[in-house]
C-alpha cells in the first residue's frame, strides 16, 4: 500500500519537474498519469494493491474538489455583475461539448454502440 | 462561555476545523443525495461548497483562512489524476481499438466548448477579458488557469468556471446523453470528460468503469488539446 502510494507520488513528482524543466503546456499530474500508464504497460497488469490504492483514491475523487469549489467566494462581486451571460455561456458551452462529442463518437464508432 | 469563545480562537486558526469542516460537508452532501435517490439537483461537490460557504459565511472567515486547513484535501487531487492510469490501463484494449474515433470525437466536442462559451460573452458583449476567462472552461483547473493568463484572462475567475462547468456536466450530462439516446458507455464518458474534466470523470467513475476511463482519458486529451491549439486559434480571432 505504501509502496505504491510511494510510486503515484514519484510518477506525480516526476511529471512535475518534467513539465517544469521543459515547460510543457500540461499539469504535472496528467503527465504522472502517462508516466504511470507507461509503468502498467511495461509491467502488464495492474498489481492487486495498487489497484486498491488507486480505487481507494478515485472512489472519492469527488471530495477533493470542494476546497477549489469554495474559491467562488473570492468571486462574489465579479460573478454577480455579469451572472447572467456567464451562466448562459457555462451551460450551453458544457451541454454543447456533451453533445457534440458524444454523437461524434457514436457516428465515427458505427455498429460498436453495443450496451 | 468565555472558554467556548477561546476555543473557537484557537480552532479557527488551525487547520483542524476547516479540515474537519470540508469532510463533515461533503459527507452531509452525499448522504443528502443518497436520500434523494441521485437526484442530479443535489451533486454532492455542489452541496458540499454550498455548506462550506454558508459556515464560512457564517464566521466571517476568509479564503485563505479555510484553504489552510482544506489544502490537504486539494493535494490530493494530484495523485488521484496519476491514479487514473489504472482505470485507462484496464479499458486499454477499448481505447486502441477506436483511437481514431476517440481523437476526432474530442477535438471536434473541444472546439465546440470554446467556440459555443466564447461566442456568447461575445453576443452579450461581455469584453474580451471575459472571453478570455471562459474559453479554457471545460479544461482541467490548473491547466485552464495556465491558458486564461496567456489569453490576458483572469485566471482564478477561470477556476470558478471551471468548477461550475464540472457540477454542470456532472449533474445533466447523463440527462442529456439520455435524452440524444447514446447509451455506449465509451461515447458518455468521452462526452463528459471533455466537457466536464475531473469532476465529470469523478462521477463517471461512480456510474460506470468503462465511462470512466475513457472519461479521464478525455480530460487529460482536452487538456492537452486546448493547451496547444487554443492560444494558436485565439491569436487568429483577438
Amino acid at each position: 500500500m505504501i509502496g505504491y502510494l510511494t510510486l503515484i507520488l514519484s510518477c506525480q513528482l516526476a511529471g512535475e519537474v518534467v513539465v517544469g524543466a521543459l515547460g510543457l503546456p500540461v499539469p504535472g499530474p496528467v503527465l504522472g498519469m502517462a508516466l504511470l500508464f507507461g509503468f502498467l504497460l511495461l509491467r502488464g497488469h495492474v498489481p492487486d494493491a495498487l489497484g486498491a490504492t488507486a480505487d481507494g483514491l478515485l472512489r472519492n475523487m469527488s471530495l477533493l474538489f470542494v476546497p477549489a469549489g469554495t474559491g467562488v467566494i473570492m468571486h462574489v462581486a465579479l460573478l454577480s455583475e455579469a451572472l447572467v451571460p456567464l451562466s448562459l455561456a457555462v451551460a450551453i458551452s458544457t451541454s454543447a461539448a456533451i453533445v457534440v462529442t458524444a454523437l461524434m463518437m457514436r457516428l465515427l464508432s458505427k455498429g460498436a454502440d453495443r450496451e | 462561555m468565555n472558554n467556548l469563545a477561546q476555543t473557537w480562537v484557537y480552532l479557527s486558526a488551525s487547520p483542524l476545523f476547516h479540515l474537519t469542516l470540508t469532510l463533515a460537508a461533503f459527507q452531509a452532501a452525499s448522504l443528502l443525495f443518497e436520500k434523494g435517490r441521485r437526484n442530479p439537483l443535489l451533486n454532492p461537490v455542489l452541496g458540499a461548497v454550498g455548506l462550506v460557504v454558508a459556515v464560512l459565511a457564517a464566521t466571517g472567515t476568509d479564503y485563505a483562512t479555510y484553504f489552510e486547513g482544506a489544502q490537504f484535501v486539494h493535494f490530493l487531487l494530484g495523485p488521484a489524476t496519476v491514479a487514473l492510469a489504472i482505470p485507462l490501463y484496464r479499458q486499454w484494449h477499448h481505447v486502441r481499438a477506436s483511437w481514431l474515433a476517440i481523437g476526432a470525437s474530442l477535438l471536434t466536442g473541444s472546439l465546440a466548448a470554446v467556440a459555443s462559451a466564447v461566442a456568447v460573452l461575445w453576443l452579450a458583449d461581455s469584453g474580451t477579458t471575459l472571453m478570455a476567462t471562459i474559453a479554457p472552461k471545460s479544461v482541467t483547473a490548473p491547466v485552464a488557469m495556465g491558458i486564461a493568463e496567456e489569453l490576458g484572462g483572469l485566471p482564478s475567475l477561470t477556476a470558478v468556471l471551471v468548477i461550475v462547468s464540472g457540477i454542470f456536466g456532472a449533474m445533466f450530462g447523463p440527462l442529456l446523453l439520455n435524452l440524444i439516446g447514446v447509451k455506449d458507455w465509451r461515447a458518455r464518458g468521452l462526452a463528459i470528460g471533455t466537457a466536464s474534466h475531473g469532476i465529470g470523470t469523478a462521477r463517471a467513475l461512480q456510474v460506470n468503469e468503462t465511462a470512466g476511463a475513457f472519461s479521464g482519458l478525455a480530460m487529460g486529451l482536452n487538456a492537452m488539446a486546448t493547451a496547444l491549439l487554443l492560444p494558436l486559434l485565439w491569436g487568429l480571432f483577438f
